[in-house]
């Protein structure tokens, strides 16, 4: 399968092309290259770091082509920051717009006595329709590191709790995204990906 | 709900896990592919690889140790021993870490923290700091000593101070090791620990001492650690981070147990 690796220079992608190795796909790796978008069968979006990294998408023509996609009903999958880039913003980057395939933004956990960023194995509360999260076990642990969270709405795939509840996996049509790292994420994490890679291509308008 | 992490270490000299009773008498334990492999399959939250010689020519052979050792490793992988440059760190991240541990080389040069957590995220820096007490001081946990070079040189730096500086240059998380407890299995420096925790918003790991059961329950709770690392006790089947991990849940600590 043909699974388009997007690189914009937000950390390194080897966990995740590793890990879609392990599954079988042939990820193939581009920054710039928008014909390897418009051919694909898959598209991940990882990320780490900044939000204000997204804007290389916008720069690089790389948004324009992944939106194309996205309407073709090409499954895509954003992983931490690139799952945050599905919603129109985020506070981390206020003048750098997402891809608003979500109309909500983005924000940072609220100051608590609890440490800012929320690093390590939480548990997921998963909405029993995911196709994303199909089979997981309810209370399965998967591995999240980040400062800043998406909002709990009707397109969320499932619910973590630090500080508050937040969106730790979100999922509409051919749309998914991850808070957590799957590829860090043992037996679950793989589960997840699998699934990605098993879901039926489906339009998203 | 967050669990606390345990996190299995493998010390790696020329290519082999080795364990050393206070740096004398190693004893090889084993191949570090496999006890990574290990120890994730028994719930390990995270594998930590450590060159405890890193030679420059030993280079060549942690990279091809970290290349085997990830290549079925899907917990999160941290790599730490004479990483001294933004190259180091990523030719060891190409070769499959998550996360790269700096020492020596942060406090020589503290601008590293930045260079590497610029281009692979705060998420990727684990600063590792060699702590012992000055039983000299007024208050021997803040006045506590940064130590270099395996903990045979003192820097002058304190432990606290060095790790709120860390944590402002973009470190991810600290690894704290206590010089004081290390190979001694009595259990960790929860005073030092907590200390440094309550300091820093970034998660700490308390290293050094891990010896019971007891030990564990103590760094997570009056320690205040967000995880604890051990190598000697897992290695030659003392106990499993299954077995630990069962009896910690039962002790009340929040912990991932796997399936």
């Amino acid at each position: 399968m043909r699974v388009t690796v997007i690189d914009y220079k937000a950390g390194n992608l080897t966990s995740v092309l590793k890990a879609l190795r392990h599954l079988g796909a042939e990820p193939t790796v581009t920054d710039s290259d928008l014909t390897l978008v418009e051919r694909a069968e898959r598209i991940v979006l990882p990320g780490v770091g900044h939000f204000q990294a997204t804007e290389r998408l916008d720069r690089t023509g790389l948004t324009a082509v992944i939106r194309a996609a996205i309407a073709r009903g090409v499954p895509f999958l954003g992983i931490c920051v690139g799952m945050q880039w599905l919603f129109s913003g985020s506070t981390e980057a206020p003048q750098q717009p997402g891809l608003a395939a979500f109309p909500e933004s983005c924000t940072r956990f609220s100051e608590s006595k609890e440490k800012i960023p929320h690093v390590g194995w939480n548990s997921l509360d998963v909405r029993p329709a995911s196709r994303l999260l199909a089979g997981v076990e309810p209370g399965a642990f998967v591995y999240f590191t980040h400062s800043y969270k998406a909002p709990v709405t009707a397109d969320t795939a499932a619910v973590t709790t630090y500080i508050e509840p937040f969106a730790s996996a979100i999922e509409r049509a051919n749309i998914f995204g991850a808070q957590f790292h799957p590829e860090k994420s043992g037996e679950t994490g793989l589960k997840i990906l699998r699934n990605f890679l098993a879901v039926e291509p489906e339009a998203a308008c | 709900m967050l669990t606390k992490r345990i996190i299995a270490c493998l010390d790696v000299h020329a290519g082999r896990v080795v364990k050393g009773v206070q740096f004398v008498d190693i004893v090889d334990a084993g191949d570090p592919a496999e006890l990574a492999a290990r120890h994730a399959r028994e719930g390990a939250d995270e594998i930590v690889l450590l060159d405890i010689t890193a030679t420059h020519e030993g280079r060549a052979t942690l990279l091809d140790t970290v290349r085997r050792a990830a290549r079925e490793l899907f917990v999160p992988f941290c790599v730490g021993g004479g990483i001294r440059s933004a190259r180091d760190a990523e030719q060891v991240f190409d070769a499959g870490a998550d996360k790269v541990s700096v020492n020596s080389a942060a406090l020589a040069y503290p601008a590293l923290i930045t260079a590497i957590g610029s281009s692979f995220g705060a998420q990727a820096v684990v600063v590792a700091i060699d702590a012992r007490r000055d039983p000299a001081a007024a208050d021997p946990i803040r006045d506590a000593q940064v130590l270099v070079q395996g903990g045979r040189k003192v820097t002058g730096r304190r432990v606290v101070e060095w790790a709120c500086e860390a944590e402002q240059r973009g470190a991810g998380e600290i690894l704290l090791t206590s010089m004081d407890s290390d190979g001694t299995r009595a259990g960790f420096d929860c005073e030092l620990t907590a200390a440094v925790s309550q300091a820093v918003s970034i998660p700490v790991i308390a290293s050094g001492g891990a010896g019971t059961v007891a030990h564990f329950t103590d760094v997570f709770t009056r320690g205040k650690a967000d995880a604890a690392l051990a190598a000697s006790i897992f290695h030659f089947g003392v106990t499993s981070s299954r077995v630990l991990k069962a009896e910690l849940a039962q002790a009340g600590i929040p912990m991932r147990i796997p399936c």
